[in-house]
């Protein structure tokens, strides 16, 4: 029989590998799943893990990398700092469409102008509109005490609606012939957010992306700010004692990942994206929250778990067109991952003792 | 079984080890049946541990224990319940959202149905005088109320043995007294009562035998009554015990006053303040007594800033601070130490370093821009544990790994020593061993003496009679005016207490 004891402690040895751990189960289980759709599991899991770091074209795959990585980690360290403070915030993808929409409006405001000032415009303006947008279920929570799980998510089928509003109508392209979707930023060189390294796909975004991390890991271990945090997920009471006001923190942590997840949104938007259309969002706000439990809640691992998850996206598209895998397979394999890892995460906490049932006897 | 002489419980070189020390080493001793028997030691001493091995918690290593002359090895807590050893635990593990009975009917192997247990309830309750409404939310309850569930949890199971770890830390000396009586009968009625206290007056007059510890072994059996508490203290400390010496001297101005305080209780069915009003002059210490859920946590919470008041309503040294947040009370000179210390005075996941800045940051300058200064930290934590001797393997550990008694000398040491103008203390010395609670003692004389006012909200009176400049009772919400404890007469306490609900027998309304 399987029996879970406490530990005294958490374990550090698992609290690191629990992750690797989910990571070979999601590989385990998604190759029972691919073998039931009729592929070969080790050339899908190849595809997906593999060939987009070492196969053929793979200088074009790794730029793709990390233009999917750096909006899952701008996204998911904005959300970690909430989720350790016990604010949950769900609504990163509406967000994340927010700064997009604000900060391109903002860029095309200018067009045909041509002045540095624009792009660093244009991204305040993206976090702002991010930014703003959390405030909604910020306020409402602190005033009315509705549940931000809830206002949040409900805000992004919003955020969607305004999305096609803008693509169809007050952002489309006057050159466009009639298209939807806004001008394309590729045609703007002042508002474009450029590779820094040609085609590396090592954008402004993904310098954001690295920086936020470490600023976010050097405020929760080294500053008062990521003390309160911490303080305020583990012992709710002690936050009180101890002065932080549970307001101001609900405010200071939807806030915060409202802007990085503008500035997700406006990155990609005048960068890989290069316009506002009414495909522009992809999931990355909910993509993010499995990144941020990936990376434990910690700004360094979710770098890591932000390029892990780029790689599930980047494999799992190429293995969709090479091996003709249906798209809702790959979206399948994603959520495996978030399922182990919260799985098997309570072996931080736990360990499993396997002995003998303690009633004695076969039963009876 | 009839009380008599023959033994109930009989250990025989018991023997525990953990990694890097021993917790109990050759403990031997009787425990006849309807005894009432006193385990005596400070914390630290295997009291916790010995306890734990009787009640199927933990396996000694070494020594065999027998019960009723039958070889007895329980191997889970309820092997030893339906042997009929139970256990009321001092801290309690009750469930918040549901209510007593439900509470009771979860710790039972085969629960009766609701309404019939909530009338056992009762009649139990009614029986040995400890008033409870079965109906309520434990977390509602007071810490003395919910102490109650957790011993009519036991009674109901009609124990042979009766272990109870520090019962009597969170009563008024009135509820004392009706335990004590409920002990009593039961032990008439031939029940062994295993009883753990660091109350030597209280062991006195409760227990027939006592057992000593002191290290992990039995450094003394005695009969607590053929002996003075002094010398059992001795024992039990295995030297002098120091008696807080008394400062003389003039108070100073009023430093804290408190006026006309009204505030309605954040808890659901707390206790509101009603124009509570008191003022402390420098190098006075007032002492607040009251029974559990009278508006003592309300009053801390108000005190600290958790809950604000008017500006006015609550004057340091002249200026109001009723409208500031816990934070800048501090930076005021204001401290204050709330009664319950895992997860309100202290992060129990935390470690103690973190649990230093968490209330002496402003005070003690462990910020820099907003960023911890860590060096500077991890010194102030080291000089509390090494001024309050604080038993850990250092400032790293987490605050939950310190036995209770350790962690509210560390948490007494962090407010103590920031040098405040005013402290505020609701329990210094719940749950804490004579030395250690005569230690912390003499350093609120201390700071008193170094000119800080200090408020002592305790719901031990011995205690308050032993520091207290003066001496007031909150009952209901209301604080009566405060008098000098010099003079006071034991019959004027009892007048002043008088009315206080929880002395009467219990008898419910609806």
């Amino acid at each position: 029989m399987l029996r879970l004891e406490r530990r005294a402690t958490p374990s550090q040895f698992w609290l690191w590998f629990t992750p690797v751990l989910a990571v070979f189960l999601t590989m385990l289980a998604g190759g029972l799943l691919f073998a039931a759709l009729g592929s070969n599991p080790f050339t899908v899991i190849r595809t997906i893990f593999w060939e987009p770091l070492a196969g053929a074209n793979a200088a074009y795959f790794r730029a793709q990398l990390f233009i999917k990585a750096a909006p899952l980690i701008l996204i998911a360290v904005g959300l970690a700092m909430g989720f350790r403070a016990g604010i949950w915030n769900i609504g990163a993808e509406g967000q994340y469409i927010m700064g997009a929409i604000i900060g391109a409006s903002v860029g095309l405001a200018f067009y045909p102008t041509e002045n540095r000032l624009i792009f660093p415009v244009m991204v305040a303006a993206g976090a702002f509109g991010g930014w703003a947008w959390a405030m909604i279920p910020a306020i409402l929570k602190t005033k009315f005490n509705t549940n931000e799980i809830l206002v949040s998510l409900m805000l992004v089928y919003v955020a969607q609606a305004i999305l096609a509003k803008a693509a169809f109508s007050f952002l489309r392209n006057p050159d466009g012939m009639g298209f939807p979707g806004s001008r394309n930023f590729s045609t703007y060189p002042a508002a474009r957010n450029v590779d820094l390294i040609e085609r590396s796909g090592f954008h402004w975004g993904a310098v954001a992306a690295l920086g936020v991390a470490v600023a976010a890991y050097v405020l929760l271990t080294r500053h008062g700010i990521g003390f309160r945090i911490r303080l305020a997920g583990q012992a709710p009471r002690a936050a009180r004692f101890h002065g932080v006001s549970p307001a101001r923190l609900v405010i200071f942590c939807l806030g915060l990942a409202g802007a990085l997840a503008g500035l997700a949104g406006i990155f990609e938007a005048s960068g890989p994206s290069g316009q506002i259309t009414d495909k522009f969002a992809t999931g990355y706000g909910f993509t993010a929250i499995i990144v941020a439990f990936l990376g434990r809640l910690n700004p360094l691992g979710i770098i890591l778990a932000g390029l892990l998850m780029a790689l599930t996206y980047v494999g799992g598209s190429l293995a969709e067109s090479r091996l003709n895998l249906p798209a809702a397979s790959i979206q399948v394999f994603q959520g495996m991952l978030l399922f182990f890892l919260l799985g098997v995460d309570m072996l931080t906490n736990y360990r499993i003792r396997i002995g003998r049932s303690l009633r004695t006897g076969a039963g009876a | 079984m009839t009380a008599g002489s023959d033994e109930l419980l009989r250990l025989e070189g018991l023997t525990k080890a953990y990694p890097g020390v021993i917790a109990n080493s050759d403990v031997s001793f009787t425990i006849r049946a309807g005894e009432i028997h006193a385990l005596l030691g400070e914390n630290g001493a295997g009291k916790s541990t010995l306890v734990k091995m009787i009640y199927g918690l933990v396996r000694p290593d070494q020594g065999r224990m027998t019960l009723r002359g039958q070889p007895y090895a329980p191997a889970r807590p309820a092997e030893a319940r339906r042997l009929g050893v139970a256990m009321v635990f001092q801290h309690f593990s009750l469930f918040e959202a549901l209510t007593v009975a439900e509470n009771v009917a979860l710790g039972m192997e085969d629960p009766p149905p609701m309404r019939a247990l909530s009338a056992r309830i009762r009649e139990v309750s009614e029986a040995y005088g400890l008033p409870l409404d079965p109906g309520r939310n434990v977390g509602d309850l007071s810490a003395g109320e919910r102490q109650r569930v957790e011993i009519i949890r036991c009674l109901l199971q009609d124990p042979k043995l009766l272990i109870m770890d520090e019962p009597t830390s969170v009563l008024t000396p009135q509820e004392v007294e009706i335990l004590f009586r409920t002990l009593r009968q039961l032990a008439a009625a031939g029940t062994s009562i295993l009883y753990i206290s660091h109350k030597l007056e209280e062991i006195r007059t409760l227990c027939d035998e006592a057992t000593i510890l002191r290290r992990g072994r039995v450094v003394a059996t005695c009969t607590p009554r053929e002996r003075s508490a002094r010398e059992m203290a001795e024992l039990m400390v295995g030297a002098s015990l120091a008696v807080p010496a008394r400062r003389k001297g003039q108070k100073g101005e009023i430093a804290l006053e408190v006026k006309d305080l009204s505030l309605a209780s954040p808890i659901l069915f707390g206790t509101s303040l009603k124009a509570v009003g008191f003022s402390v002059r420098k190098g006075e210490v007032l002492g607040i007594a009251g029974v559990a859920g009278n508006g003592q946590d309300e009053l801390l919470l108000a005190l600290s800033g958790e809950i604000l008041a008017p500006a006015g309503a609550i004057r340091l040294g002249g200026t109001g601070i009723g409208t500031l947040g816990p934070a800048r009370r501090r930076a005021a000179g204001l401290v204050a130490a709330p009664e319950d210390r895992y997860g309100h005075a202290a992060a129990p996941d935390m470690s103690l370093v973190d649990n230093a800045w968490l209330t002496a940051s402003v005070r003690m300058d462990l910020s820099d821009r907003g960023f911890i200064r860590r060096a500077r930290t991890r010194a102030f934590t080291e000089e509390v544990i090494r001024d309050y001797d604080v038993r850990t393997p250092g400032p790293d550990v987490a605050a939950r790994a310190l036995s209770g008694g350790n962690l509210q000398k560390f948490l007494m040491g962090r407010e103590l020593k920031q040098g405040a103008d005013v402290i505020v203390i609701n329990q210094p010395t719940w749950g804490v061993d004579a030395a250690a609670a005569s230690a912390i003692r003499q350093k609120i004389l201390d700071c008193a003496g170094h000119g800080a006012a200090v408020v002592v909200i305790s719901q031990d009176l011995d205690e308050l009679m032993e520091i207290a400049d003066s001496f007031a009772v909150l009952n209901e919400g209301r604080l009566s005016v405060p008098r000098p404890v010099e003079g006071l007469s034991t019959e004027e306490i009892g007048l002043m207490m008088g009315g206080a609900h929880g002395m009467e027998e219990a008898h419910h309304a609806t």
